[in-house]
């Protein structure tokens, strides 16, 4: 799948629940989000694409910072 | 069930606990306070002889016919007119009466063809009926005199036909189309004797404002407005109650038969949904089901550009599964996926939803709620604990201020709006949030109080404004949050819609809507009592659509309008069964009853129940399923009653994605633009045959009954098991109802749901279980479903798709009232005579900036691609914004339209596309190429036919 999609999808989600006031909840949301509706192969994209480009892979750094927070359970 | 004439109680049924008693006839009756003498005497069993009555219509007392004589009073009062009260003692049936009553036919019938025989309502005819009751034998007076047995038929509606040589003047369908319809289209014109019913200023009714919704023609009791079926058909012989197929309204009707053959759709006055009233497409425009581009032979081909070739159910179905089964083996398990469709029953949902998990062994399943209200059901989940609206219909007659954001019932949900309008004309309050002057902004007396005329893509600014002002004006039902609501989100919620940069005046600038009009509505919506929100795709169809959708939830919670009558939050469901393909586990994330796959729990007891192991992952959802066939992972699709291909944003995307797929199975009533991508067709079967039923936007369930076969043989729910059982997963059913015993059996909400049970009530409105037995027509009475309600936070995220110089408009879609969704049923019918083409409507400013004149032919560019489209001037627009629908294919409506999609659930954004306009003199190079595909696929159909 397009990476690319992904990461406007993944950064829309993450704009949703940056506005929430506990940093923590807001990861957690985000992962959640990711985890309950993505199909696997989507998830296991996105972290590739995040491993293998690093800064250049466009999520926002509260996206990046959930997708590590919590890759054990979106791998 | 089988049922014919209801019983007509002249005058509608009175609410109240105060009784009153009286004698009619002898016999003892107590009836609410306010009911009438005719009303309560039918409750007796005495029918007063009558014409200008009916129980859907206020009295009127003009027929003089309904005469009783009541102990103690002088004269002969009008019973329809009449309230009974306590000790009254009333005769119905006297010898002066039936005198009185005689001499009044004899003046109907002096001016009255007598051509009772050969007459349209022989045998329904409340006049013939009623000659007979009072027992006339001649009419003194001659049939010389003036008369107006010479007067013209208006002939002009494709439905219905107008012969005033027949009318009696009783008004009735002057009060249907006012009191009903509430569209004030009839009047009567002239005096005394050239009294005549006039639509609008004399005119024929198809140029009046008349919007054919048979109110008029159900309350005529001559033949003077009678439905064409049955002047070509005669008179039905027997009728059968069901479910009309088009919107989420879900209106009842019967269909009144000839044996198999429908001759007219009548509503059904017990029906919960409409009680008794109808719109052009559910009333008239069925012939679609009998239409000669039905096909009703199973087809396959190797590739698209094959011939089709007719051939067995058994070597269609055998061709499927083993191409399914093909693929799966090249490209693995997850490689198909299935799409259900909100034009199919519940049951049908139900069943390629299991043929997805269980038989295809993944859960590759989608439908088309994804690309309308799958916001709805994220959104209200996540505040309230359930997706789904939280009131009846009816509840609106308790409604003190009507929020209507992004929807426009009085097209796209015409029985309701009219609901709305009464109550509205009662003198509710309406507030219009809508980026186009929507027909209830300014409808006969019905005025929008407030109409905030928002930018398209900021409705959750302006949701978080309205909330900004109830909070920080001190508006907040304090007492019922406290109560009801979780406190740390409110807390939270409270300090972010407080903000400053959440003020009318910060965000005015951005949503277009003057700050002062925003707090004027905020406040009415806060104080002005029993208040109620009904939104549409206006809402959902956005890249914050579900933020929006919990905007929403928070304002009717901060406000206490959530749990009791005349409150609440609606979503207006566009397709018939959006509800029900969601309720019935449509979604790849959750099964029927919208539980998570991965609930061990969950699925340990569908697994037990269907006897396969099941997936406890989400699997694709369509625009996912898009990606991964273009990326070459996806290669098998079975497509139930849906036509991704044009409703669908983007349709290139779209075409190249089908394009990608080796084996495309599209099941449907007609050769549809998604079946021009597929391989096998299977004949569809519409709402006239086949059992089921449908789940609307109230969560009632109503029955759908079989009336004739099914045109191509099978039932779609008897293909689906025919299917499964060829993919090696056993599926058999002897009828629908044992298909609802098994979700029954499988989900808590529905465990009190039976064909039975819904059969006895009329309809059930779910929950429906131990708990609430009778079914839960308002939600979260006394506490949410999930608890507490839960406040989230809406911070407004601009669309990407934003105006430049070179698409410096915005466009937005929607419906129109004479056409459904795709067209794909209402093309097929005369309700082309209304709209026959797809407009663009563009405000005079716009237009003249761009030189363009109201009928030129216009191209419109977006990102995604382009179309040519007519102009249309139109006052509705704002200046920026231009509109269009999507009903014909070759428009390419969604050509233009982007891959933008709400942030929870992927729903697309149609409401908000960048696009210049620009006059032309040709059609785009996607319509020409839509053409040449369209007509070689044609020939390919009618090469193997």
């Amino acid at each position: 799948m397009d990476a690319e999609n992904l990461v406007k999808m993944a950064n829309q989600i993450g704009d949703f629940f940056a506005a929430f006031p506990d940093r923590a909840e807001a990861l957690d949301g985000i992962a959640g989000h990711i985890r309950k509706f993505w199909a696997p192969p989507m998830r296991r994209q996105l972290l590739a694409h995040v491993d293998a480009s690093g800064a250049a892979a466009g999520v926002s750094p509260i996206v990046n910072e959930a997708l590590q927070a919590y890759r054990e359970q979106l791998a | 069930m089988t049922t014919f004439n209801d019983i007509d109680y002249g005058t509608p049924a009175r609410q109240s606990e105060d009784l009153v008693t009286l004698q009619i006839d002898g016999a003892q009756v107590s009836v609410p306070v306010g009911t009438s003498l005719m009303r309560a005497a039918a409750e007796a069993g005495v029918m007063v002889p009558k014409l200008c009555a009916t129980d859907s219509l206020e009295p009127f007392g003009s027929c003089r016919l309904c005469l009783v004589e009541i102990e103690g009073r002088k004269g002969f009062p009008a019973s329809c007119t009449t309230p009974a009260a306590a000790g009254m003692v009333v005769r119905t049936q006297t010898e002066r009466l039936q005198t009185l009553r005689r001499g009044v036919m004899e003046l109907y019938i002096s001016d009255h063809p007598l051509d009772c025989l050969t007459c349209s309502a022989n045998g329904d005819c409340e006049l013939q009926t009623q000659a007979g009751v009072v027992g006339l034998r001649e009419v003194r007076y001659g049939l010389k005199g003036a008369n107006h047995l010479d007067d013209v038929k208006d002939e002009s509606n494709p439905y219905f036909s107008y012969d005033p040589s027949k009318c009696i003047v009783c008004n009735r369908c002057v009060r249907a189309c006012e009191e009903t319809q509430g569209t004030f289209a009839l009047t009567i014109s002239g005096r005394g004797f050239e009294s005549r019913v006039s639509p609008g200023q004399d005119e024929p009714f198809m140029q009046s404002e008349c919007v054919s919704c048979g109110a008029c023609v159900q309350a005529c009791p001559t033949a003077t407005l009678q439905e064409k079926t049955v002047i070509e058909r005669g008179q039905p012989e027997h009728s059968v109650i069901t479910t009309c197929a088009y919107c989420g309204v879900g209106c009842s009707f019967k269909a009144e038969m000839k044996g198999s053959e429908v001759v007219r759709m009548t509503p059904w006055k017990d029906g919960g949904a409409n009680e008794g009233h109808s719109c052009v497409k559910g009333r008239f425009a069925w012939g679609y089901a009998t239409h000669k581009d039905r096909i009703t032979k199973p087809m396959i081909r190797a590739k698209i550009t094959d011939p089709w070739r007719e051939v067995s159910w058994d070597e269609a179905i055998n061709h499927a599964a083993s191409e399914f089964r093909r693929i799966q083996a090249q490209h693995g398990r997850d490689s198909i996926g299935g799409i259900t469709s909100s034009r199919c029953t519940n049951e049908e949902t139900y069943l390629v939803q299991k043929l997805v998990r269980a038989a295809f062994g993944n859960n590759n399943v989608d439908t088309c709620a994804r690309v309308c209200h799958s916001p709805t059901g994220y959104g209200l989940g996540q505040s309230y604990g359930t997706s789904a609206g939280t009131q009846t219909f009816k509840s609106i007659e308790h409604c003190d201020v009507v929020m209507v954001i992004g929807a426009n019932p009085s097209d796209a949900h015409p029985v309701f709006a009219s609901r709305m309008k009464k109550r509205l004309r009662e003198g509710a309050r309406l507030i219009v949030v809508d980026p186009r002057a929507i027909d209830l902004v300014d409808a006969p007396h019905v005025k929008a109080d407030y109409h905030l005329a928002l930018r398209p893509g900021t409705n959750v600014a302006v949701v978080s404004a309205l909330a900004h002002v109830i909070v920080t004006e001190g508006l907040v039902d304090e007492a019922y949050v406290a109560e009801r609501c979780d406190p740390k989100s409110y807390v939270q919620w409270r300090e972010f819609v407080s903000r400053p940069e959440n003020s009318p005046e910060a965000l005015e600038a951005e949503t277009g809507v003057p700050a002062e009009d925003l707090r004027g509505a905020a406040r009415l919506y806060a104080t002005g009592g029993n208040a109620a929100i009904y939104y549409g795709l206006g809402v959902t169809e956005h890249a914050q659509g579900s933020t929006t959708v919990m905007g929403i939830a928070n304002l009717a919670m901060c406000t206490g309008n959530v749990g009791r009558e005349g409150v609440g939050v609606n979503p207006l469901r566009g397709q018939n069964n959006v509800q029900g393909s969601c309720d019935m586990g449509s979604f790849p994330h959750e099964f029927p009853g919208y539980r998570h796959v991965s609930d061990s729990t969950v699925r340990a007891s569908f697994e037990a129940h269907w006897g396969v192991e099941l997936q406890a992952e989400p699997g694709l959802r369509i625009p996912n399923m898009f990606e991964a066939s273009l990326a070459g992972s996806f290669k098998g699709l079975y497509c139930q009653g849906e036509d991704i291909v044009q409703s669908d944003p983007n349709t290139q995307h779209v075409a190249a994605a089908l394009e990608a797929m080796e084996c495309i199975v599209v099941q449907d009533l007609f050769l549809n633009e998604t079946a021009k991508y597929a391989h096998v067709f299977l004949p569809g079967s519409s709402f006239l045959e086949k059992d089921g039923t449908f789940t609307n936007a109230e969560r009632r369930i109503s029955l759908v009954r079989k009336v004739m076969p099914p045109l191509g043989g099978l039932a779609d729910w008897e293909a689906t098991c025919r299917l499964s059982n060829a993919l090696g997963y056993p599926m058999n059913y002897a009828h629908p109802s044992e298909i609802m015993d098994e979700i029954a059996a499988l989900t808590p909400t529905f465990s009190g749901v039976s064909f039975a049970r819904i059969e006895a009530r009329g309809s059930l409105q779910w929950p429906c279980n131990d708990a609430a037995p009778e079914g839960t027509p308002i939600m979260h009475v006394g506490g949410f479903v999930r608890g507490k309600g839960r406040f989230l936070i809406t911070q407004y995220v601009p669309s990407t798709e934003k105006v430049t110089r070179k698409y410096p408009l915005l466009l937005t879609t929607g419906r129109i009232l004479s056409q459904y969704n795709v067209g794909a049923q209402t093309r097929r019918t005369p309700n082309n005579q209304w709209h026959s083409e797809d407009v663009l409507e563009i405000h005079a400013v716009d237009a003249e900036d761009r030189g363009i004149r109201d009928g030129d032919w216009v191209g419109i560019e977006s990102r995604a691609g382009d179309t040519v489209l007519r102009a249309r001037i139109s006052e509705r627009m704002q200046p920026g914004v231009v509109y269009t629908t999507f009903h014909f294919p070759e428009s390419g409506a969604n050509v233009i339209t982007t891959d933008n999609s709400d942030w929870a659930t992927n729903c697309p954004e149609y409401k908000v596309t960048a696009v210049q306009v620009a006059r032309v003199l040709q059609p785009s190079g996607w319509q020409r190429e839509y053409k040449r595909f369209s007509e070689q696929q044609e020939e390919l159909l009618n090469h193997g036919r």
